[in-house]
Order: structure tokens, then sequence, then C-alpha cells
């Protein structure tokens, strides 16, 4: 599949902002002042603003993208659309009675968080609800996608702690290693399992013509590539799919780790973590995309 | 409305006969001809006359080759739209543009809600959909839904374009909800066949297998033998027994 820019922005930058927003709600940072509250609110709605923005980019109407929270009943993409502005109404919700009343009561801080998990799991569904692609649709697609937002949102948590000069706890930090040695955990594990996942089609299967023998492509539909290629048929990534892997590992997992034990907590240090998080999960992204094939590509010789 | 409706009676769609089909893309040109002019916005092309011409088609004719050797088969295999029962294309669908309609099962985009966000294009097993690239809507197969209905035309003409332009008449079309119908019956006379069963997207069109073919070493007799076998007669039996005693 072809790995558009604007989708892998948007499916890591939302959900670091969605993740970062839960650990927000549960209270894993503690706001005082109004600035911190619009500071930190600010900045959970401008992750999420960002990557909802930039996930109309790649459409041939935006200006419709309002009738994208219509479907809700059958199309994922719809569910992440209504999903996404009740999960922001709700962050604006919570920053107004955390400034103007205090605290919201547990049950409601947990209906938030929640709230933003369902989001990110909508998000996954998008692509994990799709037979096409075989390695997409398989239960750890959503595990990752929201192993992902946990991590990254519990690391900015751990990064705004030293940013406004919270004290932190070892246990904290601890928690943090965790989650990002779960995270990539998982998706070694989705590489391997999910990345095996066969369509279960074949050509011969595609075409009907199995009682014929084998069957072989001898000659495209057309003479230069179609939109059906273009977009879902992109190669260059597999050949070099094992470097990248390292190389988002690398970024996302081991050199964040590493600074965070290391550094000691400085904001600097932290912010660095994490900015290197966030680019091996652009490169996790862009994987996930431009190794996946679809069942289309059977039609023009490739096998499955 | 994306959810699909309860299976309509009338399902129609599309017979297509691979023992007949000679890849000429008559069907091809004629849908796009068909289409840019019809139902919905122009099928745009891009860099039509350049080095990499590109553009929104409905249907396409791809070549396959089937088993080896002397019993290998060139097989000119069209494809579009299957107007499946259970298709995926409409249930992604996050605007309700994609829809399938209850009375006759044809699946149809409405290009005034499509936001053009591919996602159907993503849905489809069988790559029946292409975004126009000029207009940013998805395209697909009509049935001719402006054809078929349409009273203004002479009845031979309303029937989807492409089975009206086939030399060969390997398309067919028809009500494959009723098992009598003619397409009906061809599909089961002819054992036709549904494509990737196993994406279990009930595909309302199906395709009619090339008929078994003779063994290789069971050919006729070839023109030499027959030619050895004949026997002169008059003049030319005189001729033949004089050069045979030359020899």
């Amino acid at each position: 599949m072809r790995p558009a820019w604007s989708i892998i922005f948007f499916t890591s930058i939302s959900g670091l902002g969605f993740g970062l927003a839960a650990w927000v709600v549960l209270g894993f940072i503690d706001l005082v002042h109004p600035q911190q509250i619009f500071g930190v609110g600010g900045l959970v709605m401008l992750l999420i603003g960002a990557g909802l923005l930039s996930s109309t980019l790649h459409l041939g109407h935006p200006e419709r993208a309002w009738r994208a929270l219509s479907q809700w009943r059958s199309s994922w993409l719809s569910r992440e659309g209504v999903l996404a502005v009740l999960a922001m109404l709700a962050l604006a919700g919570w920053g107004w009675h955390v400034f103007a009343i205090g605290t919201p009561p547990l049950w409601a801080n947990t209906a938030a968080a929640l709230l933003m998990a369902v989001t990110v799991y909508a998000t996954s569904m998008i692509y994990a609800s799709l037979k096409t692609v075989a390695r997409w649709h398989h239960p750890l697609t959503p595990i990752c996608y929201l192993m992902f937002a946990a991590a990254g949102g519990l690391l900015a948590i751990l990064w705004l702690q030293a940013f406004l000069g919270q004290g932190q706890s070892d246990a904290f930090e601890l928690a943090v290693l965790l989650a990002l040695a779960s995270a990539w955990g998982v998706k070694l594990v989705w590489w391997q399992i999910a990345g095996a996942n066969g369509s279960g089609s074949t050509l011969a299967s595609a075409t009907g013509l199995a009682g014929l023998g084998e069957v072989r492509s001898i000659m495209p539909p057309h003479t230069s590539e179609n939109y059906l290629q273009h977009e879902m048929g992109f190669v260059i990534a597999r050949k070099h799919a094992s470097r990248l892997r390292l190389i988002a590992l690398g970024l996302g997992g081991i050199l964040p780790c590493l600074l965070v034990i290391m550094d000691g907590g400085s904001a600097m240090g932290i912010g660095l973590a994490l900015l290197l998080h966030m680019a091996g999960v652009f490169v996790e992204r862009w994987l996930f995309f431009a190794e996946a094939k679809h069942t289309v590509s059977i039609y023009y010789g490739h096998q499955h | 409305m994306t959810s699909l409706p309860e299976p309509s009676a009338i399902k129609l769609g599309l017979v297509i006969d691979l023992d007949i089909c000679v890849g000429c893309q008559a069907c091809v040109v004629n849908c796009k001809e068909w289409n840019t002019s019809g139902y919905g916005a122009p099928l745009s092309d891009s860099d039509a006359y350049g080095a990499k011409p590109s553009g929104a088609w409905l249907n396409r004719v791809h070549a396959f080759e089937a088993g080896t050797g002397a019993d290998a088969k060139v097989v000119h295999f069209p494809k579009s739209c299957l107007h499946c029962e259970d298709a995926p294309c409409v249930t992604v669908c996050p605007t309700g543009a994609s829809f399938k309609r209850s009375e006759d099962g044809i699946v149809l985009v409405n290009e005034d809600w499509c936001i053009g966000c591919g996602l159907c294009a993503w849905s489809c097993p069988y790559g029946a959909r292409e975004m126009d690239p000029a207009e940013g809507v998805m395209k697909k197969c009509t049935l001719c839904v402006d054809r078929i209905y349409n009273e203004n035309l002479p009845s031979e003409d309303q029937v989807p374009a492409c089975v009206r332009t086939c030399p060969t008449n390997a398309r067919h079309y028809g009500d494959l909800g009723d098992p009598n119908s003619e397409v009906s019956l061809l599909v089961a006379a002819r054992g036709g066949v549904d494509l990737m069963p196993e994406q279990n997207t009930k595909p309302v069109n199906k395709y009619l297998p090339p008929r078994p073919r003779r063994a290789a070493n069971d050919t006729p007799m070839s023109l030499l033998a027959m030619a050895d076998e004949a026997t002169p007669s008059g003049f030319w039996k005189w001729v033949d027994s004089t050069l045979e005693k030359l020899g």
C-alpha cells in the first residue's frame, strides 16, 4: 500500500495526542496554575487536531469531510471521526472543569481516558477491518496502535513532568521504560505473525481458472501505472524492510529508553527521547503501509 | 446509508464467458466512452498524450495463461465491479456516498457526497474502483444504470455498454436473482464461478470458465494424413501409377 505522508502523520501524531490525553485526565500530571491547564490542554489539542487535519489532506474533497461523521453504524473511518470529535469535546470539558471547579470525579476521568483509548482503537480498526490487506487484518493490529499511543503518551508525561519541574518518581520512569519495551515487543511479534498472514487468495481463485492448471499473468490491462498500482502496488519498502525495522526499533525504542535511563530526568534529555520515539513511530507507520500487500496485486501477478 | 440493504430479489449483473472473450478491448473502450458522458463526472485521464498516460477506467481486460505445455491456454479476462451482495466497499464508506440499491443490487457512488478518501478502493479485493484523477471522487461500474432503465433508447440498447458492444457475445447481462433467467441458466449450464469466493463478498457477476479442450494427443487427423489417404481415380490415377513406375 502507498505510504501517504498525511496518513502516517495522522495516525502517529493523533495517536500520541490521545495517549497523552488519557494519562493527563487520569491525573498523571499535576495541573495547578491556569497556564499549566491551558498549556498542557492546548498541546494535547494541537497534537490531536494536527493529526486530524492532516488526515483530510489526502482527500479528493476535504471540504466535504464533515460528511464522514454520518456512517458510524457501519464504517470504522466514520466511527473514528465521531469518536475523535467526542474525545476533543470531553477533553475541553475536562479542562474547563479543572479550571473552574477542580479535578473531576474518578469515574468521569476514567470514562474520558477510555474514550481516548476507544478512539485510538477506532483508528486502528480502519486498517484492521480490511480483509483485503492480510497483514493488517489481525487482532494484534489494534493492540500495536494502543500500545504505541500509551507508551508515547507516558513518555510525553515524563517530559512534561520534567519541563514543569514536577518531581519524577523512579517507579514512573520504570513504567515508561516498560511501556516502551512492551509496545516494541508487541510490534516485533506483529511483524513476525501478522506479517506472515496470507490473504488466502491466489491467482487461481481470483480468476476461477484453477481447473486449467497453474495460472500466470501474461499481459497487464494497461500500458502504464494506473490508480490501483499507484495506490496498492507499492513495492519499494520490501527490499529494505529488515533494515528499516531495525531503524524504527532503534529510534523509537532503544535510544529513548537509554536516554530515559541515563539522562536523569532533564527536560532536554526526555524531550529528545520523545522526538526520537516519534521518529521511530513514523518509520514504523511508514512500514505498516509500505510493506502491506493488497489482494488486487494478485491480478498483476504478485504472489500472496 | 452505507449499511447494506436486505438482499434484493432482483440481482442485476454480468456473466462473462472466458471461453469466448478474445481480448479485443472493445468493451473497455465503449465503457469509457459511455461513462465519460453519462452518470457523474467525466472519466478523466492524466497525461493522456505524454510518456505516462493514466486515467480512470471502469473495466479492464487482463490476460492470463493457464496450464502448461501444449495444454496451456491464453484467457482474456475482463474485470469490472461484481456488484457484490456483501459489498465491503459500501460498509467502509464514512459518508454514505457508496451504496447498494435495494431494488436491484447495483452498487453506486453518489459523487456529490464522496470525499475521495479511497477507503472503498482499499476494501475491494478485486480492484474494481478507481479514483478520478481530475474530479477527486471514486468511480466505478454503474452497470450502465443510465442505459438499462432508459426508455428513450431502443430496447436493444437498454443493456450495459460493454455488453452491447462485445463483438463475440462474451458478455451477458440479466437478473441473477431469478434462477430461471437466461443468465442464471447459462451460469448453471456452464458451471459459472465467483471470483475470490474466500473473500466472502458474494459477487453477483459470474465468470464462465473456458470449456474443456481436447487433449493435445487427441487432435483431428492432419491435413497431410487426409491427403495421403485420398485415393486418386481416373486421369490422376494413371498419372499417379505412371510416376510411381518412373520412381
